[in-house]
């Protein structure tokens, strides 16, 4: 459950990104966030990751407060959190497999399960038979998929991506979309960010509309 | 659990001997340069533990000069001998006679003209002493209580020499260790300077690992483990130039030694002070690391 209470972010310059933002998404919820660029979205996304920290407000996720956190503390939140970067965030140096397994390796876990984990993630996906290739080598829809596959192998119970369909053809964007779908069909927390009313034409899930760094009711 | 930490330490190891691998010239150049550094104070100190074995060779049995009043009488001479003779402290006791002294400057290049022209024996009876004591400060002992007794007219032993050994050996220990200090830093420099570069290739790495949930001390690893590693080599650099160099003097000081009828050879390094080497030198490594990860790591905050 992430329950957003009077969250205000404002940058040192002065910019105010998010401003008295109040709401809840359930566990095992699927929730879509919308709203032109500069919005306010992946700002707000960030919050819950505590890559960046309010401004003012408290952000509590299961039970904990993060505008609070320690530092020391902010590894263990990441961990239970599956984040889809809007700008990927892969490695270059390193294979598929390699990629999908760094959070793994991050959080220590036994070496005799790590292969079979990854390559369920990448079978999730639909990368299986590409593990050895180099990110370099992967179209943008591959890619999307890539991070999709990291931000699920350690089986985080929460999923947030940031714009995971921007610049993709609509048939690879429903291909994605279908994938949030299954995997919030496991009771994972999804929540969206996208600018791509296309996308929401169709959906029952609950959508957030943010406008100027304010919730649109 | 700990298998878990083992395997992740293992692998960390690995990956960083790869890294190491990877870049030959780069990584042969900074074992080279930190083996040379080493190599300094290393050699010094093997120099000053060989002159302190030396030393303490030709002081394990001091000898001192006894000369006895020239009116002694012959039952005394008897005393003092058996005196010397009941003392744990003495080794070995050697008389020489006055006729034996006189006769022995006699056989003297030019010094016989002038002995012969003397009325009388002008040498007193003398005992040469060899002493189990070899610290300048327990023969100084010795050598009051021996003045002390009434045959006794003078005990003559040069403990002078010793002392300038000895502060020398202490002047060379001080050389070891500011040597060690300044080429100490030096290392450290380098090393922070590696890995500052280093952090700065990894940068987009550390900055995903820290999105993805990874701890400070999962990020500081790898480069600790670099610096460690890197540290150890040089210290096995600086141990085979040693190696090597003693092993080179020692043929060189062999010819020498023949031509002048002695024999002198260095020493290596004992094991304990090989092994010395290589744990000081992985630690400075390390510490190298440490700084400068401490000091650029929290730069490489995720936006």
């Amino acid at each position: 459950m992430i329950i957003f209470k009077n969250v205000s972010k404002r940058y040192s310059d002065g910019y105010v990104a998010l401003n008295n933002i109040d709401f809840t998404v359930e566990s095992g919820e699927m929730v879509f966030l919308t709203g032109h660029s500069g919005a306010g979205k992946s700002t707000l996304l960030k919050l819950i990751a505590a890559i960046e920290r309010p401004t003012s407000g408290t952000i509590t996720l299961s039970g904990q407060n993060i505008a609070q956190l320690k530092l020391g503390a902010i590894p263990y939140l990441r961990r239970k959190i599956g984040f889809i970067f809007q700008d990927h965030k892969l490695l270059f140096d390193r294979n598929v497999f390699d990629n999908v397994l760094l959070p793994l390796q991050i959080s220590n876990f036994d070496s005799k399960t790590v292969a079979g984990r990854v390559r369920a993630a990448l079978d999730k996906v639909g990368l299986l038979k590409k593990e050895k290739a180099m990110p370099i080598a992967l179209s943008g829809g591959e890619r999307q998929r890539l991070c999709i596959a990291r931000a699920v192998v350690h089986r985080p119970s929460i999923l947030i991506a940031d714009e995971p369909t921007g610049n993709l053809d609509i048939e690879y964007a429903q291909d994605i979309m279908s994938m949030f779908t299954s995997f919030n069909q496991v009771g994972v927390t999804v929540l969206i960010a996208t600018h791509d009313a296309s996308l929401l034409k169709d959906v029952e899930h609950r959508i957030l509309s943010l406008n100027q760094g304010k919730l649109a009711v | 659990m700990i298998r878990a930490w083992l395997m992740q330490h293992g692998f960390v190891f690995f990956l960083t001997l790869k890294r190491l691998i990877a870049t030959p010239v780069t990584s042969l150049l900074s074992v080279i340069v930190m083996g040379i550094a080493l190599s300094l104070p290393t050699g010094v100190y093997v120099l000053m533990e060989n002159l302190s074995a030396i030393s303490g060779q030709t002081m394990s049995s001091p000898q001192m000069s006894l000369f006895l009043k020239l009116d002694i009488k012959k039952e005394d001479i008897e005393s003092v001998k058996q005196r010397m003779e009941e003392d744990s402290q003495i080794l070995s006791i050697q008389f020489i006679s006055k006729d034996a002294a006189l006769h022995q400057l006699q056989q003297s290049n030019g010094l016989a003209d002038i002995s012969a022209s003397l009325e009388r024996n002008p040498l007193p009876d003398a005992f040469i002493v060899h002493t189990l004591e070899n610290t300048p400060e327990n023969l100084e002992q010795l050598r009051v209580a021996m003045q002390s007794w009434p045959e006794i007219e003078h005990v003559q032993f040069d403990s002078a020499w010793a002392e300038r050994l000895n502060a020398l050996l202490k002047l060379g220990r001080f050389i070891v260790l500011m040597l060690t200090t300044l080429l100490s830093v030096a290392i450290i420099a380098i090393m922070f300077n590696t890995i500052r570069l280093q952090i700065l290739t990894k940068r987009d790495e550390i900055e995903i690992s820290k999105l993805i949930g990874a701890t400070d001390s999962f990020i500081r690893r790898p480069f600790l483990y670099f610096g460690a590693i890197q540290g150890l080599t040089g210290g096995a650099a600086a141990w085979l130039i040693m190696t090597l160099a003693i092993h080179a003097l020692n043929e060189e000081l062999g010819t020498l030694a023949q031509l002048y009828d002695f024999d002198l050879q260095l020493q290596q390094l004992s094991p304990s002070d090989s092994i010395s080497l290589l744990l000081f030198s992985a630690w400075l490594g390390w510490l190298g690391a440490r700084i400068s990860v401490a000091s650029h790591l929290w730069q490489i905050e995720p936006r």
